[in-house]
């Protein structure tokens, strides 16, 4: 696992991208419906998108490729079942962090390995004083408190309190539906750890 | 479908589509070559990695806020007897897409992604009146990194 502890260093001067929210056309928005619940697995998928919306497969994978290039797709990738994959320790842990040096250190965090989100939230205090947010998984409960240990070694004293919360069932995970979709609950696909 | 039904070949063909799908003519063609298979063989090997459940799904991921919508991490202190009750409760809403159970007071997370980001006030307040209990609301203020990646 590589760590980087850097407390000493300055916070880096890194601009945060734009949050600017990229205006979808018609057609745009009824490839983003058309695809949410999945890509076609068939020799053609564009031209099988198209079929759907009405447009050529060109033109579905030229907005495609805008709409990724936009930011707009992250990816169009496999997303895992983290469990089936053996990760049966996935463990959301939270972490109070000194305001003042919370937008540099999350971004050291960020580059840890195991880490695949990491956030700055609100608190709500008094009951919540967690501020920083990051997701670990790993093959064992053991291996996310390794990872963790490497994060609270990297904030050091800027952070106060920290804690692992393990998710113990998946309750619902249908991903993202949005652009007017309105499927019937997905039904709960129950994940015990192991 | 567990990690014991994967060959060598699922294997890579899950790491390597985890890091995306190129936007390409024939984009299968292009992974198949890459791994040295047939289209015929990764499209049958990625239906039956989907259908046995090793991927929870394969296609685009959207940005939420960038679609325009409204996206946030919500959680609630649910009592334990009524714990399944809740659940039913919070999953009917079409605007939670994940929801977990997480070992804390704070016991029920859940993602709530909505067509505007104005719709997000609106859902909590739904949720607190179906449910009857308080939602933490903790949108991302920052984000400094999103990028799944789990090897096999």
């Amino acid at each position: 696992m590589s760590v980087s502890t850097c407390r000493s260093r300055m916070p880096p001067n890194q601009d945060d991208s734009p949050r600017s929210v990229q205006g979808l056309d018609a057609a745009d928005r009824a490839i983003v419906l058309a695809t949410q619940a999945g890509l076609p697995l068939v020799p053609e998928p564009w031209e099988a998108v198209g079929r759907e919306v009405g447009m050529s497969g060109e033109e579905v994978l030229s907005r495609m490729q805008q709409m990724q290039a936009r930011g707009v797709i992250r990816r169009v990738a496999a997303v895992p079942n983290h469990y089936r994959l053996g990760y049966v320790a996935n463990g959301m842990t939270v972490w109070n962090v000194d305001d003042t040096q919370v937008t540099w250190l999350g971004r050291e965090v960020a580059r840890i390995e195991g880490v695949s989100h990491c956030y700055r939230r609100p608190r709500h205090l008094p009951h919540w004083p967690y501020n920083l947010f990051a997701m670990l998984h790993g093959h064992s409960f053991g291996e996310v408190e390794h990872q963790a240990e490497a994060i609270r070694e990297l904030l050091g004293e800027a952070c106060r309190d920290y804690r692992i919360l393990y998710s113990s069932r998946i309750l619902k995970k249908t991903g993202l539906r949005l652009a007017g979709a309105r499927p019937s609950a997905a039904s709960a696909e129950p994940e015990r750890r192991g | 479908m567990t990690l014991d039904d994967l060959d060598v070949v699922d294997r890579r063909l899950i790491n390597r589509l985890q890091d995306g799908l190129p936007l390409v003519e024939r984009p299968y063609v292009a992974v198949a070559e890459e791994l040295d298979i047939t289209e015929g063989d990764l499209l049958y090997r990625l239906e039956r990695l989907r259908e046995g459940g090793v991927l929870s799904r394969f296609g685009p991921m959207y940005h939420a806020e960038r679609l325009g919508g409204g996206l946030t991490l919500a959680a609630l202190a649910v009592p334990e007897v009524d714990f399944d009750r809740v659940t039913e409760t919070v999953n009917a809403f079409p605007e939670v897409a994940h929801n977990y159970r997480r070992e804390h007071e704070l016991n029920m997370w859940f993602v709530l992604a909505t067509e505007t980001p104005e719709a997000i006030d609106a859902a909590i307040a739904d949720i607190e009146s179906a449910t009857g209990l308080p939602v933490y609301n903790m949108p991302k203020e920052e984000e400094f990194h999103v990028r799944l990646h789990l090897p096999v």
